[in-house]
């Protein structure tokens, strides 16, 4: 049976984009206000998991390039490196540091290391995540 | 500052991530991982020689001085430890170039091993209860996924007995640990120690260290709370049960040292004799399991179930002589249960049976694996040249010393009866009439012996070169029996 479901699908490439651009919000507003990298990849993840709803995961699987399973080696990767990066500047194993630059459009913006280490978590989120949800949707 | 601690712990996290990349490159994960064991060992001695020189070393993660941050704290226990497991990382390594089917090696064994690793380390190194909650957690993740892996009928029933118990005791750690935190304030373990010896260890104090007690027996399959680990451990594959049997239940008693006589340690004739009386029990049942079987893997699992009963009345008897002993066996008792575990898939692989009433007479074929389960055999029970003898002897001394003659008589017991289930296994396997498949229907065991000779020439050199580990046991025995030592190295600043 074909249902015809234009509406599921217009809306949802509309919503996927503002859902997506919160959650960026939210993992860059971690530092001073609720939010960070876990619930920030969970609501990408819960994008991703949306197009799949509406669409397929064949679909979902096009968007996102690299196996899942990469990204979240690969977020696990910055995660402990970050923490090694320390040993550059003789300091302990994860210590962080910030300091204010002058970025073009945003101005005086106070950036710290930690935001580094809060992408790892950010990926390795949205890779077990995905990776879950699409190896028990595959399931038939 | 010294960045040396934290790399036994950063090697295989490190290596792991890597691994996870290289998908179906076999060879190349073997390599890195065995690369890895041996990054560990020699780290790890360094860190040890170090260590017994300038006495204790603490490292602050992140640079934030405790009690407000992580330390990772190394000691003369825990480094022995490291170096330990790491050995047993490579041991098992090696077993798996033939003892490990390509399907399990394709699904990412050697990386959940790294991540095993890991948590095995980090329990062993780290300063915080917390923080061995966590590392307690990555350990057994990564163990629930070995315990699965390969996805038989047997394997997918024990796991979930094995996921379900240990949930339970996570569940119980962290409530524990939320008492301890809401009488003291604090989750580090030296700070911890200073306050509770301020208050002097109340009542409700020595509740919470009975209730740690459970959730660490558990863990580490002290009497009550064993019934999950005969199960768990002979459903995956020889190479997995052996880094079990080498790495996880000592994680547990680890736990139980450490907390026992660096946290709650003034009223000892509460909780350290209810270890012994504990300890004592799991003797038993361990003896009785182990000759109640014709199981092979049955057996050997009941004697994991014992040795951690004789560890664990090391504690009990609370003198240099039992702590010394208890340590000098639990390094022991890893590599020696490892290399049985390895044995004994060895032994099926020529078999094809894991009964001990259905094959006989290996040793006139495969003489290199008979002599070495004889090795295994004697070093276990303790028989002089290797090196259970040592650590039984100061375990039997520490007793006598604390008065605690029936323990001492159960232990002795124990050990007999130990000695006739693996005994059992020679003379009716490995001697007698040749009763075996067909050649063509045995396995290969070129290569699955090795890994284990290698693991009793350590047992050996650890029985003859006592004098040679010696100072550094005696080392780890002083500093769990005077914890100022441990205290002050972490709140110095």
């Amino acid at each position: 049976m074909r249902t015809n479901d234009v509406i599921l699908k217009t809306a949802t490439q509309l919503v996927t984009f503002i859902i997506i651009i919160f959650s960026i919000y939210v993992f860059l507003a971690g530092h001073h206000n609720p939010g960070g990298g876990f619930i920030g990849g969970l609501m990408t993840a819960a994008a991703f998991i949306l197009l799949g709803l509406a669409f397929d995961i064949e679909t979902v699987k096009k968007i996102i390039p690299i196996d899942l399973k990469i990204i979240t080696a690969i977020g696990l990767l910055i995660a402990v490196l970050t923490g090694i990066g320390a040993f550059v500047f003789d300091a302990n194993f994860l210590s962080h540091t910030f300091g204010y630059f002058q970025l073009p459009l945003l101005g005086k913006t106070e950036l710290a290391t930690a935001l580094l280490f809060d992408i790892g978590v950010y990926l390795v989120v949205i890779g077990v995540t995905l990776t879950i949800i699409f190896t028990i949707g595959e399931d038939q | 500052m010294n960045n040396l601690i934290i790399l036994p712990l950063l090697i295989p996290l490190l290596t792991g991530v890597i691994l996870l990349f290289l998908g179906k490159k076999i060879i190349l994960q073997k390599t890195l991982s065995i690369l890895s064991g041996i990054a560990i060992i020699i780290t790890s001695i360094l860190l040890l020689m170090d260590v017994n020189s300038n006495g204790v070393q603490a490292y602050f993660l992140g640079g934030w001085l405790p009690p407000f941050g992580i330390a990772l704290v190394a000691d003369s226990f825990a480094i022995l430890l490291v170096i330990f497991a790491s050995i047993i990382l490579v041991a098992t390594t090696l077993f798996t170039f033939k003892g490990l089917d390509l399907e399990r090696k394709n699904y990412y064994y050697y990386p959940l091993v790294q991540f095993l690793l890991t948590g095995v380390i980090g329990a062993f190194l780290t300063g915080d209860l917390f923080n061995l909650f966590v590392f307690f957690e990555v350990l057994l993740m990564s163990s629930y996924a070995l315990i699965v892996l390969g996805g038989t009928k047997t394997q997918l029933r024990e796991s979930i007995k094995y996921v379900l118990v240990n949930v339970i005791s996570s569940a119980l750690f962290v409530t524990a640990v939320a008492f301890l935190y809401s009488v003291t304030g604090t989750l580090n373990m030296a700070d911890l120690s200073a306050r509770i010896a301020e208050i002097n260890q109340p009542g409700l104090v020595t509740v919470i260290a009975l209730l740690f007690l459970i959730v660490f027996g558990m863990k580490a399959a002290i009497f009550p709370l064993y019934f999950w680990l005969p199960g768990a451990y002979s459903a995956p594959p020889p190479v997995i049960s052996a880094i079990f049997a080498g790495l996880l239940t000592k994680v547990g008693i680890y736990a139980i040292y450490r907390v026992f006589t660096i946290i709650f340690y003034h009223q000892p004739e509460v909780t350290h004799y209810t270890i012994g009386v504990l300890a004592a029990i799991t003797m038993i049942i361990g003896a009785i399991g182990a000759i109640a079987y014709n199981d092979i893997h049955k057996i050997l699992v009941y004697n994991v179930v014992a040795g951690v009963g004789f560890i664990l009345l090391g504690l009990s008897s609370f003198n240099s002589d039992g702590i010394f002993g208890g340590v000098f066996y639990l390094l022991h008792d890893m590599i020696i249960k490892a290399a049985l575990f390895l044995l004994a898939g060895a032994i099926v692989v020529v078999t094809r049976t894991t009964k001990i009433g259905q094959a006989s007479g290996i040793m006139k074929s495969y003489p290199l694996l008979g002599w070495s389960f004889l090795a295994a055999a004697l070093s276990l029970a303790g028989v002089p040249p290797f090196s259970g003898f040592f650590g039984k002897l100061l375990l039997i001394q520490g007793g006598f010393l604390a008065e605690q003659y029936v323990f001492v008589g159960i232990l002795l017991l124990s050990s007999l009866l130990v000695l006739y289930s693996v005994m059992r296994i020679f003379f009716l396997m490995i001697l007698g009439e040749e009763k075996l498949p067909e050649p063509h229907q045995r396995g290969n065991v070129k290569g699955l012996v090795y890994p284990s000779i290698f693991l009793l020439a350590l047992s050996f050199l650890m029985g003859m070169g006592a004098e040679v580990i010696y100072p550094f046991v005696a080392d780890a025995a002083s500093t769990l029996l005077n914890p100022e030592s441990y205290i002050e190295a972490v709140l110095k600043e």
